[in-house]
């Protein structure tokens, strides 16, 4: 039961990468685009938080934790860059 | 000795807090953060020449949740490239940037990105390895959006928007390492990596996020109007430095974790990418109207170049045959570097004095830069790869090696791609050298145009003429057939 709890989690951070991949590298819409890598980025950090687990009786691995919230820090700043960008590119569509 | 390798990520990084802190100052703060950190560098050489590899394990916390620093002489050399490109384009940029607030912003990222470039290169862990890449590609596209142009925002953005694919690609394969062999370190995963599903699929990952951000043929679509758009110190370091650092990264994790996955198909398919990206980049070079552009396709052409060398290291089991060819990568490498920022920062003076970099329309250029105008001509000596410049040597190892291996095709590749590098180069400086009729005479702007110029110096002749230290430094990097044959 818990191996299955744990690979249902990994697969469906591997489903959220692959989704997300696919839709960053097809749609042409900015906002869409950024929306895709986040969405990638979260499939990723749920896979690697599924890695973590080892069992109701252990501590969870602690080096993919730190890694998911370095990764969320990162993510976090990207995007905030991204939207900056694409507001000013609309004001100067504006002007 | 091992804190120099601190000191060249912490000077740069405290200088971009200080410029935040004391704007007025940011000038003098960050001349001497760059200059610190050259010294760092130099420094860190000087020891990995005389010691060998250094590592440090910051705060002391040994590597696995601590974080390590390593620099052997492929990382040394960098390293040091990287401080002075930096020194040469900071100096230059004291007088670029003419509008206050653009110049303290302009400071702010660029200490960023140095530092980001500088633990990048001394990283001993793929973890880290991710964050550098991160720090890097927001701090890159930041500066590239500087301007505020519409043309400028739009590049900044596509740039970012692709480096983010490449790095959660990079990531993917790096938390597919951590669940198939229990570690981020780069030298416990060397050992322990091999064949098999889990190492494929992190290999293909990683390799194809680091190929989008050293834009190899065929992603290299982001690049030109990324680097044509920036201001000019900052396509300096970008098109001689942050390729390259992704370039490093295929380089590294080739010749060490993934050494024993590499098969000679799949080595044999990044040299033909290579081989048409000098061709498709020499091509673009030529058809090029604006100086910018020009400089931003060599470097694709560049690129391609070092992608040639990696058939004739990554499947050879003779150990000179493969010295030979990495110092020869080197050499190409670092060349590049020097003559492709001294190539912008010399745009960055035409198109100031100008007000355009229109190739067709520099007639009088060189009646009135002529330092300037020099500095074009040694860079371009350089990308041709004629002697003396280090390209030479470099282009003479690839044929060399390209004979040894019976790569026939490798001739054909290097001859196309120096005829064709010779072909935009001459058609710039015959615009260059045209006589104007009333030629309008500059008054001394050394600050900018000495700065090039000794880049442009270093290239042609430095390099070429005293190169040997370049391959002691490399003498016993990473054997033949990995480090568990």
């Amino acid at each position: 039961m818990i191996l299955d709890t744990q690979l249902l989690y990994g697969l469906v951070g591997i489903f959220l990468f692959s989704l997300g991949l696919s839709s960053a590298f097809a749609s042409s819409a900015l906002l869409r685009r950024i929306l895709a890598i986040n969405v990638a980025g979260a499939g990723l950090f749920l896979l690697l938080i599924a890695v973590a687990y080892r069992g109701p009786e252990i501590n969870p691995d602690p080096l993919p934790h730190a890694l998911v919230l370095t990764g969320i820090v990162v993510a976090f700043s990207a995007t905030a860059l991204a939207l900056a960008l694409v507001k000013r590119l609309r004001e100067t569509d504006d002007d | 000795m091992t804190d120099s390798l601190v000191w060249s990520i912490a000077l740069p990084l405290s200088g971009a807090i200080l410029s935040v802190l004391l704007p007025r100052a940011a000038n003098g703060i960050g001349l001497a953060s760059v200059l610190g950190s050259l010294a760092a560098a130099l420094a860190v050489i000087w020891t990995v020449a005389d010691q060998g590899p250094l590592t440090y394990a910051i705060g002391g916390w040994t590597p696995g949740l601590g974080i390590a620093l390593r620099a052997d002489g492929l990382s040394a050399l960098l390293l040091l490239l990287s401080a002075l490109v930096a020194v040469a384009a900071s100096v230059y940029a004291t007088a670029y940037f003419r509008q206050a607030e653009q110049r303290q912003r302009f400071w702010t990222l660029w200490l960023l990105l140095l530092s980001a470039l500088h633990a990048l290169f001394l990283a001993a862990d793929l973890f880290n390895l991710y964050v550098t890449l991160e720090l890097l590609g927001l701090s890159a596209a930041a500066l590239t959006a500087l301007s505020g142009q519409r043309e400028a925002l739009e590049a900044a953005l596509r740039y970012l928007l692709l480096g983010l694919l490449g790095s959660l690609a990079f990531l993917a394969g790096v938390a597919l390492l951590y669940t198939g062999y229990g570690s981020l370190d780069i030298s416990t995963l060397t050992h322990r990596l091999s064949p098999g599903l889990t190492g494929w699929s992190a290999a293909a990952l990683m390799t194809s996020g680091l190929l989008i951000k050293t834009a190899l043929f065929p992603l290299h679509f982001w690049l030109p109007p990324a680097h044509a758009n920036a201001p000019a110190p900052v396509s300096a370091i970008l098109s001689a430095l942050v390729v390259k650092a992704a370039f490093y990264l295929v380089l590294r994790l080739w010749l060490e974790p993934f050494a024993s996955l590499s098969t000679p198909e799949l080595v044999q398919m990044l040299g033909v990418l290579g081989a048409i990206a000098v061709i498709w980049g020499s091509w673009q070079a030529l058809q090029a109207e604006r100086l910018k552009l020009l400089a931003a396709y060599s470097t694709l052409a560049q690129i391609g170049y070092l992608f040639l060398f990696l058939p004739l290291i990554l499947e050879t089991s003779d150990e000179t045959l493969r010295h030979a060819a990495l110092g020869g990568l080197l050499l190409m490498a670092l060349t590049h570097g020097l003559a492709k920022s001294a190539l912008f920062l010399a745009a960055g003076v035409v198109q100031q004095h100008a007000g355009h970099d229109r190739i067709a329309e520099l007639r009088g250029t060189a009646q009135a830069l002529p330092a300037t105008t020099f500095t074009l001509a040694l860079a371009g000596v350089a990308l041709i790869g004629l002697p003396p410049s280090g390209a030479f040597l470099g282009k003479w190892q690839l044929i060399a090696g390209a004979l040894q291996a019976e790569l026939w095709w490798m001739l054909g590749v290097v001859l196309a791609g120096s005829l064709l590098a010779a072909g935009y180069v001459f058609r710039l400086l015959g615009h260059a050298f045209g006589q104007a009729r009333y030629p309008a005479r500059s008054l001394s702007i050394g600050r900018q145009e000495i700065p090039a110029l000794g880049l442009g110096l270093a290239a042609t002749l430095l390099l070429g003429l005293f190169s040997a230290p370049v391959w002691s430094l490399l003498a016993g990097l990473a054997p033949a057939g990995g480090l568990n044959p």
